[in-house]
């Protein structure tokens, strides 16, 4: 065991409305979709048209830029529509499940008899490869390149995050043999980011790094940073848990077997808990008759409330997210709110009252309470970013397309999650994630 | 409230691009986003914003200032009464009412002037008012002499909100604190009407002055080489000088305010009074006979605007050094700086305000130097795990 690396910065944001320990299993839903826009980048190639019928497992688009990799259907069954946005951009491949349609036989393999090159091959094939992405940038990774590591985040700091150790409690076993494919990937060895007493340490032919802190500790960006952290030129690739275990099941099985544990959470969810269904199951499937009637907005997040995107409950749950947070939309005026004392207000900083107690659970809305400014508070970022960054001059450098600076400043160590905090606790509304895709674009349009 | 609201709904398409009031565009938004929190919901990023904004922000500071102001009315009229050798028989509200008087016509002006230019600025440039000048508007009456008359108010505030901030930009972009760009433009453009013995005590030509009074400040009286203050005077802010910087116990009210609020910089307040604290001992051992030089190095914390530019002026994000190791360094210079001024050159009485905006025009310097070395350390970092990688 190795020691505990104990991070002070950072903020635990306690919201109202954490799943209580218990899954529910819903029925296979009707329809479930692949939508390409959860990939950043990405420029989908379709290989199926409407009417096909395919099998879990079956490729549906490729990328145009990486032909070896292909995106595969989560479910079997008929695929229904391709629907289009502007410019004829495709948003989602939808398929009517059909549970006949069964699944690929990629037939049951030990990976232990495999070489690196067999797994690759085989996880491009059975579509498991978009799963694993890549430092920097946090976008999929490419074939072609030996990463000197990968990581794992066993634990999930964000507000209202799933605990995998409750959701993988069944499953372990299926996560080694996962860890045990993986670890074929790289000359590096697998880390795996742990909780102090987390059963996640037991798991074999790893590195296993302990962590203790507030969010975002439990980022795997903040990890790799902090056991050893990513310089230029070198390439570092990542895959949340839940994805290993379908990589598991895989090679236990052959079959490919994209059911996914989703935990249901925020203030307008009536009974927050866990359910298990299937990677792109529509939002409607879950949240139907769970969610309170409020007479205002609710606004339904796939993901987390920090980096989570806003959702339809019409539209489908986005590829890498194991969770869905309903808040109140809060597009209500609030009367003189800057002067209120603020016994219900949580804030980062200490300007309200609420900072007196730390413990109680707040119901928090998407209001942005307050005008967007230039920079002009300091030192507020920094208190958030548990890593030797300076964020305000990152942020600064991407602003002004200096490319060298963001170089020099660590844009290679940091995507949107990281400084996702800093977003949230900004006096000056700044939009730090939006930036911060930004910058790292131009990184990728100018040095590939 | 739900009055005042409709009020701004129903006005707000007549002030819209091509509307008959649309040169009224920023004044209503400014009032509009005063009373009411606008409904605006996060479009991109986190779903979540913390409550705190910049009128936040800006109110707790003014809030902070406010024991400052209100000592300072107290003073006016404290010094004036002594002046005129009254000060026994008046009462405390007749002395504050008289401070009162004095003072607010000068904060009037001030906030008028600045936010008046403000609002036009918003409108030219099509964006929101900036909450910058809340402060600004009350920091620039109490650096103030009470003396000074209205008129100078009015030219040194338009100057600091156009020269000294929304050349650069607006709020978040300028060099120096715009306050202290005032109290500059009218030391150096009205030397006899900021500085001398006459500018601090508010009196009429036809006051009656006692024997032998002065009216000097402690500090003009300790550069003269003589020092006579009671420190318990001097702490408490009996003494005269400019309008909000006299009592170190009320400024250091505000300091608690800012701190427990995490609005100022502790770092900066503590460094400022770390570096004066230095200077003064190193003119303490080396000073000789010298009078102002062997004054005990802790007094000097509690006269003049030493306090007052500390927790205030010093403090401004925007201006000052914005890494955290450069606050520290930024600080300290200051206190050095400030000390440095006031005892040894002769041609200020006071070094408080230079060595502010000394250590503004260096801050960009002192924050590259400090993200150099995060550079540096981080290209070191690449070579060692290259080396253990071989």
């Amino acid at each position: 065991m190795s020691e505990t690396i104990k991070l002070r910065k950072g903020l635990n944001i306690k919201l109202k409305g954490s799943s209580k320990a218990e899954i529910e299993t819903l029925p296979v839903p009707h329809t479930i979709a692949l939508k390409p826009t959860d990939f950043p980048g990405l420029t989908p190639k379709l290989m199926v048209k409407p009417d096909a019928l395919v099998k879990a497992g079956d490729a549906l688009f490729f990328d145009k830029y990486h032909p070896e990799i292909i995106f595969a259907a989560p479910y079997g069954g008929r695929v229904i529509s391709v629907n289009r946005g502007e410019r004829r951009k495709i948003l989602e491949v939808v398929i009517q499940t059909d549970e006949k349609a069964g699944s690929v036989d990629f037939k049951k393999i030990d990976p232990g008899s495999l070489t690196g090159d067999e797994i690759k091959e085989l996880l491009l094939k059975s579509g498991m490869w978009p799963l694993i992405k890549k430092r920097p940038y946090g976008i999929i990774a490419s074939p072609g390149e030996k990463p000197n590591s990968i990581y794992i985040s066993t634990f999930d700091t964000a507000p209202l995050a799933p605990d995998y150790s409750f959701v993988l409690k069944n499953e372990m076993g299926t996560f080694q043999t996962g860890v045990n494919v993986l670890s074929k990937l790289t000359a590096g060895k697998v880390n795996l980011g742990v909780t102090p007493g987390s059963p996640f340490a037991a798991i074999k032919n790893v590195v296993v790094n302990t962590f203790e802190g507030p969010h975002p500790s439990g980022n795997v960006g903040i990890q790799i940073h902090n056991t050893s952290p990513i310089n230029k030129g070198d390439v570092v690739w990542t895959i949340n848990v839940q994805d290993v275990l379908f990589i598991g099941r895989l090679f236990e099985t052959g079959k490919v077997d994209f059911s996914k544990i989703i935990a249901l959470t925020g203030s307008e969810v009536e009974n927050p808990k866990y359910y298990k269904t299937v990677l792109g199951t529509p939002v409607s499937s879950i949240t139907e008759g769970k969610l309170q009637k409020p007479d205002y907005k609710q606004r339904i997040i796939s993901g987390n409330v920090l980096t989570g995107s806003r959702i339809k409950i019409q539209n489908y749950l986005n590829f890498y997210d194991q969770q869905i947070t309903v808040i109140p939309e809060g597009d209500e005026y609030e009367f003189m709110g800057w002067a209120d004392p603020g016994f219900n207000k949580f804030t980062a900083s200490k300007a309200y009252f609420s900072k007196l107690f730390p413990k109680k659970e707040y119901v928090l809305n998407a209001n942005l309470h307050g005008g967007e400014r230039a920079f002009v508070l300091s030192g507020q970022y920094e208190k958030f970013v548990p890593m030797d960054i300076l964020p305000v001059h990152l942020l600064k450098a991407i602003m002004v397309n200096d490319i060298d600076k963001m170089e020099q400043l660590g844009i290679y160590e940091v995507i949107e999650e990281d400084l996702a905090l800093c977003e949230f606790a900004c006096t000056s509304k700044v939009k730090v994630q939006e930036i911060l895709r930004d910058g790292i674009n131009v990184m990728i349009k100018e040095l590939g | 409230m739900k009055f005042i609201k409709d009020i701004f709904e129903k006005t707000h398409p007549l002030v819209q691009k091509g509307a008959k009031y649309q040169w009224l565009h920023s004044v209503h938004d400014g009032f509009f986003t005063l009373f009411f929190v606008q409904k605006n919901t996060s479009k991109s990023g986190t779903h979540i914003h913390d409550y705190i904004d910049l009128k936040r922000t800006m109110g707790m500071v003014v809030l902070a200032l406010v024991p400052a102001l209100l000592f300072g009315m107290y003073n006016i009229g404290y010094q004036h009464f002594i002046a005129i050798g009254e000060l026994a028989s008046t009462g405390f509200f007749e002395i504050f009412l008289y401070g009162l008087i004095k003072v607010l016509p000068v904060v009037v002006v001030s906030y008028v002037t600045g936010l008046g230019i403000e609002f036009v600025f918003a409108q030219i440039r099509g964006h929101e008012i900036q909450e910058g000048f809340l402060v600004s508007g009350m920091l620039i009456p109490l650096v103030m002499p009470i003396q000074t008359p209205l008129w100078m108010i009015v030219v040194a505030t338009a100057f600091a909100v156009i020269i000294g901030k929304e050349v650069f930009g607006g709020t978040g972009m300028n060099i120096w604190n715009p306050a202290l760009v005032a109290r500059a433009f009218l030391f150096f453009a009205y030397p006899a009407q900021m500085s001398g013995d006459s500018v601090w005590v508010s009196l009429k030509g036809s006051d009656k002055l006692i024997d032998g009074y002065s009216g000097a400040t402690p500090l003009a009286e300790a550069a003269a080489g003589k020092i006579n203050f009671s420190v318990a005077d001097a702490f408490f802010g009996f003494i005269p000088g400019s309008i909000g910087e006299t009592s170190t116990l009320a400024i250091l009210i505000g300091a608690v305010i800012l701190i427990v609020t995490g609005i100022g910089s502790w770092k900066i307040m503590v460094s400022t009074v770390a570096g004066g604290a230095v200077m003064g001992i190193i003119l303490n051992i080396f000073g000789g006979d010298n009078v102002f030089m062997s004054l005990p190095f802790w007094q000097h914390m509690i006269i003049g605007s030493f306090a007052f530019g500390a927790v205030f002026m010093a403090t401004d994000p925007v201006s000052g050094a914005q890494t955290e190791k450069g606050k520290w360094i930024y600080g300290f210079l200051i206190g050095i700086m400030a000390i440095l001024i006031r005892v040894l050159n002769p041609a200020y009485p006071e070094g408080m305000m230079l060595a502010i905006l000394l250590l503004n025009t260096f801050a960009p310097l002192i924050d590259h130097y400090v993200v150099a070395g995060n550079i540096k350390r981080r290209l070191k970092r690449a070579v060692i795990s290259r080396q253990t990688a071989n």
